[in-house]
C-alpha cells in the first residue's frame, strides 16, 4: 500500500549523463572498429565493388590449404608463444615479487625499477636491441659466451627454424617480466599483516609461508595476469614484425596471428593486401580470444576464492 | 632576461610568419617514395636543379620506410593525403593502383616518348595501350668483389661456373676472408641476389620468363631448379651463422673488407663507393662453358607516377615531364650511380663501378626478375613464396627439387595460363 502513496522518482538523467561520455568514446573507437571488421570480414573485393559472400571467406581461410596451413601454423606459434610466457614469464614474475616484498631485501626499490624498465621500452628498441646481441657477427652474446668457454653452444637462433621462435618468446618475456612482477607485488602488499601475524603464530613462517598463507590470497591475481598474458600474446604482432620482418622467417617458423593478419590485410612487398581475408583473420582472433577470456571467466574465476578482509 | 627571451621569441614567430605568406602563392608538390636513402641527392641536386628552370614550383621529397611504403600509400591513398607524385613500384603493385583510379594516364605526357616499349613495359596495361609512370631507373644483378682481395690471392675474375667455384673454394682455403657475404635472416637477399642473379643464365633470360608466364615451362623444369641446385652449394661459403645474417649485415662485411665477393645488385654502387676503403670490381653471373651467351637481370625498378587525386596536376606534369627528360636522366644515373636510366638517350656516367656494370647490357642479354610482371598476382605470391624457399634452400630445409616443386603447386594453385 505504501508503494502506491509513495511519490513517483523523477527520472535521473544525471546517470545518463555521467555515462554517456565514457560510452561515447567507447563506442567510437572499440565496438564500431569492432562490427566493421566482422562486417567487412563477409565481403568481397570483385571488380572493385564490394559484394556480400556469407561466410565464403572463413570457407577460403579453412578450406583452401594456401590459407589454411598459414592460419594452422600461425595458432600452433602463437600457443606456444603464449605456453612459454605462461611457463617461464609468470612463476618467475611471481618469484621476482616474493623476492621483492621480502623485507630483508636491500635495495628493492632499485631491482624493481631494473626490472620493469623493458617494459616501457619500444618494441622497436627491444627488436632491435637483441637483433644485436644475439648476432653471430657483432652480437655480444657470442663473445660472453665464449669468455665462459661456451662458444660452442652459440647458434644464430634468430635464423634457425627450430630456436627462432622460442628465442623471441624469451626476449618477450625479458621485456614484460615487470608487468606480473609489479601486479603479484602489489597483492602481497595487500595482504593484511593481522593474517601474516596469525601464520607466525602458529608456527608457518620461511616457505610454507609462502605456499600455504600468500600464494592463495594471490591466486586471484596470478588469473588476472594469465589472462592479461593471453591476450596479449595472442593480439601480439611488433616483437616478430621488428626482428623478423612481415614474412615472419626462417619457413614462417615466427609467424603468428598478428604477422599473418598483417600480410594477409596490408600485402607485403608483390603481395596486394585483401582487407577482407584479413578482417576474417581479425575475426578469428577476436573469437579466440573471446573464448579463451569466457573459459577463464566462467570455469575458473567463479571458483576462485575470495578472501575479504 | 626573460624579456630579451620573449622579444627574441615574438621576433622569431613574426619573420616566421612572413615566410610562411612570402611562400603561399607557390605550388607545393609533395613525392611519396620508398628511396629515402636518396633523400640528400633529391634535396641538394634534383629539386634545385627543377626548381631553378620552374620558379612557382615547390618540391618536397616525403619518403618512407621500403618495407612500410606500399602500406603506407595505400593507406594515405585512400584517405585521400597522399602526396602529387608517386614513385612507383614495377608491374602490378603499380597497375592495381592505376586500376583503382589512383594513378593518373601518362600516355600523352611530353617526354614519354623518350623511352623504348621494354623500359615502359613494367607501367604499362597488359595490352600496353596505356601508360601511367614515367620510367626512372633499373637495376643490374651481378657480383661486386674485392680487388685487392683478388690481386692478393692471385684470383682471376670468374667468367664461367668451373672458375667462379674454384675462385671462392680458394679464398675458402686462404682464410683471410669470407668468400661470400650473404645472409638468409632477411629472406630476400637468398631470392634476390641470389636466385634472381643467377637464374637467368639457367633459364634463357626473357625467352624462358615469358615461357614460364605463358605456361610453356614450369618451375619445376631442370632450367628453373638447377639455380637452386647451385644457391645450395654456396652454402659453405658464406660466413659463420650467416642463418642470423641481415641484409645491413652483408653489406658492412664487404665494405668493411672481411668477405671477398658480395652477390649485388647495382644500387649498392653510391653506398659502397663511400664506405669500402678498397678497389672494387664486377662480374656478371658466370655462365656455365667460356663463351655461352650471357643473361643479366636488368631490372625495371622504379618509377614516378601521378596521384589522380592531385590539385596541383599541371605542375606535377610539368615536373614528370622534366622527369622524363635528358637533363634529369644525367644527373640522376651520376647522382645514384647503380640506378641506371632507361631514357633512350645515352646517358654519360662517370662512376667506373657503375660503367662496369651497364656495359653489360652490350654484351649479355637483358631481362627482369621472372617473379615480377603476372605471376605474383594471386595467393600464395610467388615472390614473397620465392624468398622464403630460396632461404630454404641455402638453409638446407628444403631441397632444390622440392623448393621448386612447392613453388609450382602454389602457382598452379591460382594461375591458369591461357584464359
Amino acid at each position: 500500500m505504501a508503494a502506491e502513496t509513495r511519490p513517483k522518482r523523477p527520472f535521473r538523467w544525471h546517470i545518463g549523463v555521467f555515462l554517456a561520455p565514457a560510452l561515447l568514446v567507447y563506442t567510437a573507437i572499440m565496438i564500431l572498429p569492432l562490427a566493421g571488421t566482422l562486417q567487412l570480414s563477409l565481403f568481397r573485393n570483385i571488380e572493385q565493388h564490394q559484394v556480400f559472400v556469407g561466410f565464403d571467406n572463413f570457407r577460403t581461410l579453412f578450406g583452401d590449404p594456401n590459407w589454411s596451413v598459414n592460419f594452422w601454423n600461425a595458432l600452433r606459434n602463437n600457443v606456444w608463444f603464449f605456453i612459454i610466457h605462461m611457463l617461464v614469464q609468470n612463476p618467475i614474475g611471481v618469484m621476482l615479487a616474493a623476492l621483492l616484498s621480502s623485507p630483508r631485501l636491500r635495495f628493492a626499490a632499485f631491482y624493481r625499477t631494473a626490472i620493469f624498465v623493458p617494459t616501457i621500452l619500444s618494441f622497436v628498441i627491444v627488436g632491435f636491441a637483441w637483433k644485436l646481441i644475439l648476432s653471430p657477427l657483432w652480437g655480444v652474446a657470442p663473445h660472453l659466451m665464449d669468455l665462459v668457454g661456451l662458444k660452442s653452444l652459440f647458434t644464430p637462433w634468430l635464423g634457425k627454424e627450430q630456436y627462432a621462435l622460442t628465442a623471441l618468446s624469451l626476449i618477450s618475456v625479458w621485456q614484460f617480466i615487470g608487468i606480473p612482477m609489479m601486479l603479484i607485488y602489489a597483492a602481497l602488499l595487500s595482504i593484511p599483516e593481522e593474517v601474516i601475524e596469525a601464520a607466525e603464530c602458529d608456527g608457518i613462517t620461511g616457505m610454507s609461508q609462502f605456499w600455504k598463507i600468500k600464494l592463495p590470497l594471490i591466486l586471484p591475481s596470478i588469473g588476472i595476469i594469465s589472462i592479461l598474458t593471453f591476450v596479449g600474446n595472442f593480439n601480439a604482432f611488433d616483437l616478430i614484425y621488428t626482428a623478423q620482418g612481415a614474412l615472419a622467417g626462417p619457413n614462417y617458423s615466427t609467424d603468428i596471428l598478428g604477422t599473418f593478419l598483417y600480410r594477409a590485410f596490408f600485402g607485403f612487398q608483390l603481395q596486394v593486401g585483401d582487407p577482407n581475408m584479413g578482417a576474417a583473420i581479425a575475426t578469428m582472433m577476436f573469437l579466440i580470444i573471446l573464448g579463451g577470456v569466457c573459459v577463464y571467466l566462467f570455469l575458473v574465476q567463479t571458483r576462485l576464492r575470495r578472501y575479504q578482509f | 632576461m626573460t624579456t630579451k627571451l620573449l622579444t627574441a621569441l615574438l621576433l622569431g614567430t613574426g619573420i616566421l610568419g612572413t615566410v610562411g605568406l612570402a611562400h603561399a602563392a607557390d605550388v607545393t608538390l609533395n613525392i611519396e617514395s620508398w628511396r629515402g636513402d636518396d633523400l640528400t641527392i633529391w634535396k641538394d641536386k634534383l629539386i634545385p636543379a627543377f626548381e631553378a628552370k620552374n620558379p612557382g614550383i615547390k618540391v618536397v621529397f616525403a619518403p618512407s620506410a621500403p618495407t612500410e611504403y606500399d602500406a603506407a600509400l595505400g593507406a594515405k591513398l585512400a584517405a585521400g593525403s597522399a602526396g602529387d607524385l608517386i614513385t612507383c613500384r614495377p608491374f602490378d603493385k603499380s597497375l592495381e593502383l592505376f586500376k583503382k583510379g589512383n594513378l593518373a594516364d601518362l600516355s600523352a605526357l611530353p617526354g614519354m616518348e623518350n623511352f623504348s616499349p621494354v623500359a615502359k613495359a613494367a607501367w604499362q596495361t597488359d595490352d600496353g595501350k596505356a601508360s601511367f609512370c614515367v620510367p626512372m631507373a633499373s637495376v643490374i644483378h651481378g657480383f661486386i668483389y674485392n680487388k685487392d682481395a683478388f690481386d692478393k690471392l692471385g684470383i682471376k675474375v670468374p667468367t664461367t661456373r668451373d672458375e667462379f667455384f674454384a675462385a671462392l673454394d680458394k679464398i675458402k682455403a686462404d682464410g683471410t676472408y669470407i668468400p661470400m657475404a650473404m645472409g638468409t635472416k632477411d629472406l630476400w637477399e637468398a631470392a634476390t641476389m641470389g636466385y634472381q642473379n643467377i637464374g637467368p643464365n639457367y633459364w634463357k633470360g626473357e625467352e624462358g620468363r615469358q615461357a614460364l608466364i605463358k605456361g610453356e615451362q614450369k618451375l619445376t623444369d631442370a632450367d628453373w631448379v638447377a639455380p637452386y641446385a647451385e644457391l645450395a652449394k654456396w652454402k659453405p661459403y658464406l660466413g659463420d651463422g650467416f642463418e642470423a645474417q641481415t641484409y645491413p649485415d652483408s653489406q658492412n662485411l664487404f665494405t668493411l673488407g672481411r668477405a671477398a665477393i658480395y652477390p649485388a645488385g647495382s644500387w649498392e654502387i653510391g653506398l659502397f663507393n663511400t664506405q669500402a676503403q678498397f678497389k672494387m670490381g664486377a662480374f656478371p653471373p658466370p655462365v656455365e662453358k667460356a663463351g655461352d651467351t650471357c643473361y643479366i637481370s636488368d631490372h625495371t625498378d622504379i618509377g614516378m607516377g601521378l596521384n589522380a587525386a592531385s590539385k596541383n596536376a599541371d605542375a606535377a606534369k610539368t615536373f614528370l615531364s622534366w622527369v622524363a627528360s635528358p637533363d634529369f636522366a644525367t644527373i640522376y644515373a651520376n647522382a645514384l650511380p647503380g640506378f641506371f636510366s632507361l631514357n633512350s638517350n645515352p646517358v654519360k656516367m662517370e662512376d667506373p663501378l657503375a660503367q662496369e656494370f651497364v656495359s653489360w647490357r652490350d654484351k649479355c642479354k637483358s631481362t627482369i626478375r621472372s617473379t615480377y610482371q603476372i605471376l605474383s598476382r594471386g595467393t600464395p605470391n610467388l615472390e614473397n613464396e620465392t624468398w622464403v624457399e630460396s632461404a630454404n634452400v641455402i638453409n638446407g630445409t628444403d631441397t632444390p627439387e622440392a623448393a621448386a616443386k612447392k613453388l609450382q603447386d602454389g602457382l598452379d594453385s591460382w594461375y591458369k595460363p591461357g584464359k
